[in-house]
């Protein structure tokens, strides 16, 4: 056995483990678009992630048929075509930081709207004139009237309070596993809606805060929130910046320990990795992006309070997580555009909109268990149970 | 004991002889059940120890002292004179000791390749930050610097970044490992589908990236074939003539006998003998409590 390795060679060069993903999504044909584009040369995939990218920034302006069906504002109680594709961003951007978080680390967290709301309220609470905070900081240091911490400066504070709430819900709470750590988690949702209704010296309680500041502006009204393709592709930037900066995680040191402590924790803390300190920045990490996303969404609303960040909302982004595809950037993706868009779609059937996505739900979890795009580890492992169980029915 | 060394290769050269690992005193306690009592023995550098004994010895347990996942109730473990006690399983891992399960725990849904690379990781540096924003850039050396001529130049400005080093050598190194435990062949398979064998193998190559000092193997042969075994046998050499420590726990006898330089016997967990394979293979105690022993027979 020992000279059997001698005839194969292997390189190093190229930027991917190439081999890695090649072998991936097996016995699943239906999905080779993943892989194709994967073989691609270099000259070819640069055109049509280019190509990807331009349709997607044009989308607020489809008007052509039949490709102008898909445009929610057809009939008159449509909603806004690019308010709803802002949403759907806004919802990638969230289902890509869950992602990261019960993805690739296998951390169940049901309180994601928590970090969705923390990054809403930083904006809010230290960006608008009228919050109490910055009302009171105006006072204190007896600056004029309408003071307010500038738009720019709101992105890192929302970010370090997203990353510290994340450390602080993770450090005590990480070393629970599954199903306990779920629980925690919700209750951390619940206390922060709880909480923003509350604090009225902080949140001004169930009033809300308005006149949430907006991004610099290159020309008047700009980012006003009727402009809702400006915010498009603000938003859509911001997806894409992050895309790639996750996907930088995914293929490195840090993604394989998330893998490594999914798969098996106690397994990967004796081959070196520090699980405590992985996990830790997956929730960090998942806290920022969920915050960004709040962020954005509060900014445009240039309102927020506390109704807006119920409960159920963690649940519906661990289904776009989940139908989408566990582990699968692309997927969850998927899962939140499918989540998002088609009840704004088809608005006329709003009565039966519980009924479908109960049915949706029941369907994508009966045929396809491991997410509409899974990760090729997923599908394996779930077509591998299969024949498991086709085995076990045969010896019966 | 020195004599048994020499003759047993060219890894004695140098430092060989002393402890590396030493089991003070160890007493384990779990309630009223005593699992380790007072056992006290040294593993060498450079050698192959077997820690041999009947079903319920305390081995498993003893290895498990050793790495760390218990802590022992009196007495002391030392690894290369620091204490193992109490220390995190990562941190024993980056004191130099890598280990392998009983009951294979790989990483099903990575490839065989991710798994070892895992292993690598943990000589790596490079964590969220680095990989994210690349800024801790390195000179590049004339061999690593990128063929693409515009790359090239900048990489010659800039360096290269940690990262891209590590990854570009975690991988070398993965592949290597996985070519000198022989299944290169299916490094990019994942490892829930690799057969028993390979996944075995697999193990001790991810064990091995982690560059131990010292490498505890827990049953390495467990389910194989005479023929798997005579393979295995020649791997653990192998390992310990590139240097590494091996503590082998094992049933089976042959194998034992065949490629350690010394044994370690427990029973009730207790240390009953402890010498060269042949002494110990006529000790009357060894023969009595496990040799000899009828359920051995259905253990195997």
């Amino acid at each position: 056995m020992s000279d059997r390795g001698g005839d194969y060679s292997y390189t190093t060069e190229g930027p991917e483990v190439a081999g890695d993903r090649k072998s991936g999504f097996m016995g699943l044909p239906a999905l080779g678009i993943a892989d194709r584009f994967a073989a691609l040369p270099l000259w070819a995939k640069v055109p049509i992630v280019l190509a990807l990218v331009s349709f997607a920034f044009y989308l607020p302006f489809l008007t052509i048929l039949p490709f102008a069906y898909v445009r929610t504002d057809l009939s008159s109680g449509g909603s806004d075509w690019g308010g709803v594709l802002f949403v759907v961003v806004i919802y990638m951007i969230v289902a890509i930081g869950l992602n990261v978080v019960i993805g690739l680390a296998g951390l169940l967290d049901l309180g994601y709207i928590g970090f969705y709301a923390l990054g809403a309220y930083s904006v809010a609470i230290f960006g608008s004139p009228s919050s109490p905070v910055t009302k009171l900081i105006a006072e204190k240091f007896g600056l004029s009237e309408g003071w307010a911490v500038p738009f720019a400066l709101c992105i890192p504070i929302a970010l370090a309070i997203a990353l510290i709430s994340g450390v602080m819900l993770g450090a005590p709470t990480l070393r629970l596993r599954g199903d306990y750590l779920a629980i925690v988690t919700m209750g951390f949702g619940e206390i922060i809606r709880i909480l923003s209704r509350n604090v009225d010296a902080v949140t001004n309680g169930p009033a809300g805060i308005i006149g949430v500041p907006r991004p610099p502006e290159p020309s008047e009204n700009y980012f006003s929130s009727i402009e809702s393709a400006h915010w498009y592709w603000l938003a859509l930037a911001v997806l894409i910046l992050l895309m790639f900066m996750t996907r930088r995680l995914e293929d490195s040191r840090v993604g394989r320990g998330w893998l490594a402590i999914r798969e098996d924790e106690d397994a990967a803390a004796v081959m070196g990795v520090n699980a405590f300190k992985f996990k830790l920045w997956a929730f960090a990490i998942g806290a920022a992006l969920g915050a960004i996303a709040g962020l954005l969404f509060a900014s445009k609303q240039a309102y927020v309070e506390p109704t807006g960040f119920a409960l159920n909302l963690s649940f519906l982004f661990v289904a776009m997580v989940v139908i989408g595809g566990s582990g699968n950037m692309v997927g969850v993706m998927l899962g939140a555009f499918l989540i998002t868009y088609l009840p704004e779609r088809f608005r006329e059937f709003q009565d039966w909109r519980p009924f479908a996505f109960g049915v949706a739900m029941v369907l994508v979890m009966v045929l396809r268990p491991q997410g509409l795009v899974p990760s090729r580890r997923r599908a394996k492992e779930f077509e591998d149970r299969k024949h498991e169980a086709e085995e076990a029915a045969a010896d019966v | 004991m020195s004599e048994q060394t020499l003759e047993s290769g060219a890894h004695v050269a140098g430092s060989s002889g002393d402890a590396l690992l030493v089991v003070d005193d160890v007493t384990l306690r779990f309630g009223g059940v005593v699992a380790l009592n007072e056992v006290a023995f040294e593993i060498r550098r450079g050698e192959i120890l077997g820690l041999i004994g009947p079903n319920g010895a305390g081995k498993t347990t003893c290895f498990n002292v050793m790495t760390g996942v218990y802590t022992p109730t009196s007495g002391e473990i030392r690894f290369d004179g620091d204490r193992v006690s109490g220390v995190k399983p990562h941190r024993i891992n980056a004191m130099g000791i890598a280990r392998t399960f009983q009951n294979i725990r790989l990483f099903p849904e990575m490839t065989a390749m991710e798994n070892v690379m895992v292993g690598a990781d943990a000589r790596h540096k490079t964590s969220v930050m680095g990989t994210l924003f690349r800024l801790y850039r390195v000179k590049a050396k004339e061999h690593e610097l990128p063929d693409n001529p515009l790359k090239r130049s900048l990489a010659k400005v800039f360096g290269i970044s940690r990262h891209t080093l590590e990854e570009r050598a975690g991988r070398q190194k993965s592949m290597e490992m996985l070519r000198f435990v022989g299944i290169a062949d299916r490094a990019h398979e994942l490892a829930r589908n690799l057969p028993y064998g390979y996944q075995r193998r697999l193990e001790i190559a991810r064990a091995l990236a982690t560059e131990p000092k010292l490498l505890c193997l827990d049953e390495p042969a467990a389910g194989f074939n005479p023929a798997e075994k005579a393979d295995l046998m020649n791997l653990i050499r192998k390992i310990r003539d590139k240097g590494q420590t091996v503590l082998l726990i094992e049933h089976d006898m042959k194998l034992v006998m065949g490629v350690t330089d010394r044994l370690v016997v427990l029973e009730f967990g207790q240390k009953i003998a402890e010498g060269l394979p042949e002494e110990v293979a006529r000790n009357p105690k060894v023969i009595a409590a496990y040799l000899g022993e009828p359920d051995d027979a259905a253990q195997a």
